[in-house]
């Protein structure tokens, strides 16, 4: 399995690391916050850790901590627009439970 | 499921704690609204696709409140209930307007004159202040931002004029408040636009923003040194902008339609905003293109089919292109700048893309200028920027904005005199204190009267506050210790304390000055500071002279009534002589005769003096015994 990002959401993460100047690419992950067990993260990587996984998808780096990656693996990126609102969404097929917003889930 | 943002390395929000800032661009014309997202500064749009929100409220009939494009179209038809501008009257108070027969709208006092002095507009709605006008602006940013970005505010940075004073700066925290917005901070136009170019991750440099708006120009200097912005000087005309280039156009094509026409009937106010709007399209055409073509039919059954090529724009609006140059030239002498000194020209405003104007001052700057931000949106998005830093979605490389006084802020002494406690152009944040005694014996209260401007006597600057110290210990006079602190803080609103060294006895206000000053006011202010100083020095010289012939007077005085047995009643009517010459001169203009006349009444008691001193001693010495005295 892998992470992958759909062909919007890697355009959108290039434009994003192009605008900020420096990042070799995206980490995705998890914390064990949130109002329903977990939340995700989404955020530019200057550093790679040694543990780090690290997938390549439409161009774009996706790097992601062996932790997170057993709640994360087989999720798919994606960058869409509800109304006036923008931004990335995961498509995570661990997922059996999320909060009514969902930005934090159980698995 | 909510949309997630990348957000920097370590700095992802917990759940529901995304912490939502935006930038606001408050225009005189356009208001616009950014914020940064996945680490890039974008306007916000609304429902239409429009990026710029028309500074303009209107009150329905029905109570409803518009706000933007729906407003404007309504504006010559309603115009009393419609408010365009608006930002113009912030913190001003009647008599700050100045051509109020040219707007239709109708004033009134603040009715609460003698604390807010704020200026109040009559619409079918009721009054309204200026403060409440904008909210409404800001309301409906605020909505479009909520809805954009799926969440609360946490708070927005608002940009001000860089020549904003502190009424102007408080009344727009005060609409911020007003519409539910938390204020991270203000900050300067100019600044702002620098912060969008990424001008502030350069080590050092000295800029130049060149703003041109719809109604109004300004343009500042600004020295960025290890990350802190300064601004050097600014200048500008608040009765010059893009508006203005349509207004030639319009008179251009006018000329044109009249000579080709016989009995050409005078235009009604339709045929005027048409007109207008042919022109405005005409000047926009013509950023990119050679020729336009202006063809309407006027209420009148005239057929205008003129044709504007570009050389005919830059000839018909020329002067007001060079008109842009000499508040700019202006700006440069104050900042004490030559050309070479220049690191970079910003370009603000959307009266900007056009080519003659970017000649212009590549022409006169001898370097191109920074265009390839959209000039309408340049300086919301740097305020975006500014607000996600301060909101705490970026750990490193915090910058702190730094801005300046535009005028020395001080207060009254004796004598009407000003001391100034802070200098013009020091930067923001800035907090300084001062000593100050009383003047009298016995003095239990001393009264703080703040100002604001560059001049030496206090009628020539503006008032801002008032208040006293009372309880102050009963001490002669010059032995009470009162130190004054002046604070201003990051959004460049001063507050004054006052407090009393022995007792810590303290009284303090919070300015929220009755006045608003222009630019052309502060720029008129320090030219007469300059052009006075000479009169000013005469005039401090001589109310310090009368201050010293007062205190002379009245300890000379005080010590005659209660030792005048100690002289002869001749020696009493020579000094009392001295004094009532004194007391005429210093009603006189003259500095020196006072300073004389001083020294003569010094002279004419030294006998009287030396008596006291004889007359305490033996007091002193009565009855004691060589050993009981601390010698």
């Amino acid at each position: 399995m892998a992470i992958t990002l759909t062909e919007t959401a890697a355009s959108r993460v290039e434009k994003f690391l192009a605008n900020r100047g420096k990042g070799v690419g995206l980490r995705l992950g998890v914390k064990t916050t949130g109002c329903s067990g977990m939340a995700y993260t989404l955020e530019f990587v200057d550093e790679m850790q040694p543990e780090d996984v690290a997938f390549e998808s439409h161009g774009v780096k996706v790097i992601i901590d062996p932790k997170s990656l057993v709640y994360l693996d087989g999720t798919e990126l994606d960058f869409t627009k509800e109304g006036l609102n923008e931004g990335f969404k995961f498509n995570n097929p661990n997922v059996k439970d999320e909060c009514g917003c969902g930005e934090s889930f159980t698995v | 499921m909510a949309l997630l943002q990348i957000s920097e390395p370590g700095m992802s929000a917990a759940p529901h704690q995304h912490r939502l800032a935006v930038g606001i661009d408050l225009g005189t014309t356009n208001s616009l609204i950014a914020t940064v997202r996945s680490g890039m500064s974008t306007v916000l749009q609304d429902d239409f696709g429009h990026a710029l929100l028309p500074s303009v409220v209107r009150y329905m009939p029905n109570g409803d409140i518009v706000v933007g494009h729906e407003a404007q179209a309504h504006q010559s038809e309603d115009p009393v209930n419609t408010v365009i501008s608006v930002k113009r009257f912030m913190g001003r108070n009647l008599n700050d307007i100045t051509n109020k027969a040219h707007i239709p709208y109708r004033f009134v006092e603040g009715a609460d004159a003698a604390t807010t002095r704020s200026l109040q507009l009559q619409t079918r709605a009721g009054l309204k202040t200026p403060v409440e006008i904008s909210a409404e602006i800001l309301k409906t940013l605020k909505a479009r931002a909520e809805k954009s970005l799926g969440g609360e505010l946490v708070g927005a940075v608002i940009t001000v004029p860089a020549y904003f004073d502190d009424a102007q700066r408080q009344a727009t925290k005060d609409a911020a408040r007003l519409a539910g917005l938390n204020v991270l901070r203000l900050l300067n136009e100019p600044t702002a636009a620098a912060v969008a170019y990424g001008l502030d991750n350069a080590a050092e440099g000295t800029f130049v923003i060149y703003d041109l708006g719809g109604g109004t120009f300004d343009v500042s200097i600004l020295r960025l040194s290890k990350g802190v912005f300064e601004v050097l000087a600014t200048n500008g005309d608040a009765a010059l902008g893009g508006d203005d280039f349509d207004h030639r156009i319009y008179c251009w094509v006018l000329d044109q339609v009249r000579a080709a026409t016989d009995n050409f009937a005078p235009l009604t106010e339709e045929d005027t905003r048409l007109l207008l709007t042919k022109a405005r399209q005409a000047k926009e055409w013509l950023t990119d293109n050679f020729e336009a073509q202006i063809v309407c039919r006027l209420g009148n059954g005239i057929l205008v089919d003129v044709t504007l090529t570009a050389p005919q724009l830059v000839e018909v609006t020329e002067h007001l292109v060079s008109k842009t140059l000499s508040p700019t030239r202006k700006a440069m002498r104050d900042a004490k700048l030559s050309i070479e000194d220049i690191n970079g020209v910003v370009l603000v405003g959307g009266a900007t893309r056009m080519p003659h104007i970017r000649h212009a001052v590549q022409e006169y700057f001898q370097q191109e200028p920074l265009t390839n931000l959209d000039p309408d949106k340049v300086v919301a998005l740097g305020a975006a920027i500014q607000a996600n830093i301060l909101a705490g979605n970026k750990s490193d490389d915090d910058l702190l904005l730094l801005d300046v006084t535009p005028l020395s802020l001080g207060l009254e002494t004796m004598g009407g005199l000003v001391e100034k406690v802070i200098h013009r152009n020091s930067t923001l944040p800035i907090a300084r204190a001062q000593e100050f005694t009383t003047y009298k014996d016995g003095q239990t209260a001393m009264s703080v009267h703040v100002v604001q401007g560059e001049r030496d006597l206090v009628s020539d600057c503006r008032s801002l506050a008032r208040f006293e110290l009372r309880g102050i210990p009963p001490m002669a006079a010059g032995a009470a210790r009162i130190r004054v602190t002046f604070t201003v803080d990051a959004d460049g609103l001063l507050s004054v304390s006052a407090r009393e060294q022995s007792t810590g006895i303290e009284a303090h206000i919070a300015v929220k000055p009755s006045y608003g000053l222009t630019e052309d006011e502060i720029t008129n202010m320090l030219k007469a500071s300059f052009n006075s100083a000479e009169e000013d020095k005469k005039a401090r010289m001589l109310a310090e002279a009368r201050v010293d012939a007062g205190a002379i007077i009245g300890s000379i005085s005080a010590a005659l009534a209660a030792d005048g047995n100690l002289i002869s009643p001749e020696e009493v009517k020579a000094i009392e002589a001295e004094i009532q010459k004194l007391q005429q001169l210093a009603a006189a203009e003259d500095a020196t005769a006072i300073h004389q006349a001083v020294d003569a009444l010094n002279h004419a008691t030294e006998a009287f003096a030396a008596a006291r001193m004889d007359a305490s001693v033996s007091r002193a010495l009565a009855g004691k015994h060589l050993e009981n005295l601390d010698l």
